[in-house]
């Protein structure tokens, strides 16, 4: 299991539930135990993140704010 | 004994932890076809294939004529029919809101509202959705009542099917009628 970053999405600006949706569409094409970074300004993605990888079994390794920046660093587990 | 004595009776769970079994299945019956429900339609839609459920959408009665494709005008094949579709354009970039329609007034600012806020048009989520592998199916029925050809309706889409076909998808699934 690496902990290189392996794909970085820049979803700032978007709204519900594109944050999601377009890093679920990402994760497709990553390997299993891939790291995926989400950048995204939507408050609402603070909780939906966390229902997402509670629903899909992906593990949420970090997830910090940085000026209004949140930083979703998502593991792939199958 | 009573009911209600025959529910106390009940033994209580005495699991710590609480066991998440989320569903893995999502249906909605899309009946509307106004900008404010076909808007949140698409959007649980898109989320239920992203979250990994098989998700599936009916589209029957107005909820069809979101899925006609921008270009075509006029749809029905008798005149009913066709003074219906003009008074009910279909297409995505046609519908109307169930409120504060004001003639096209309202979903034109609310589209740019969409627009500054960064919340995805019902395209754009139609496209996504389709890519995430949601089953958009319309009904056969409806199809009929309105004179609505696969010729009208954008590429897709499942075979047309009925009530049936949605209740036994429905049966093990989330389901919602928007």
């Amino acid at each position: 299991m690496s902990d290189t970053i392996t794909r970085t999405l820049d979803l700032k600006g978007l709204s519900c539930p594109m944050p999601i949706a377009k890093t679920a569409q990402a994760l497709r094409d990553l390997q299993v135990g891939d790291l995926i970074e989400s950048l995204a300004t939507d408050p609402g993605s603070v909780p939906d993140f966390k229902a997402w990888c509670t629903s899909t079994g992906h593990e949420l390794v970090e997830q910090t704010e940085d000026a209004g920046v949140y930083r979703f660093l998502i593991r792939k587990t199958r | 004994m009573t009911a209600m004595e025959a529910t106390l009776e009940v033994p209580v769970t005495t699991s710590v932890e609480p066991t998440h079994v989320p569903h893995k299945k999502l249906v909605i019956m899309a009946w509307s076809g106004d900008l404010d429900k076909i808007w949140p339609t698409f959007i649980l839609g898109t989320t239920g294939a992203a979250m990994g459920m098989e998700t599936t959408i009916f589209f029957t009665f107005w909820g069809l004529f979101p899925l006609v494709r921008n270009d075509v005008h006029i749809t029905g094949e008798n005149w009913m029919q066709k003074m219906m579709s003009m008074m009910n354009r279909g297409g995505t970039e046609h519908l109307g809101l169930s409120k504060m329609n004001f003639a096209g007034a309202g979903p034109a600012m609310m589209k740019k509202l969409a627009e500054e806020h960064g919340v995805a048009s019902p395209n754009e989520l139609l496209e996504v959705a389709r890519d995430l592998g949601v089953h958009l199916v319309p009904c056969q029925m409806t199809m009929d009542l309105l004179g609505l050809t696969k010729e009208d309706l954008i590429d897709g889409l499942e075979e047309p099917a009925g009530a049936t076909t949605a209740l036994l998808e429905a049966q093990d699934a989330v389901t919602m009628f928007i």
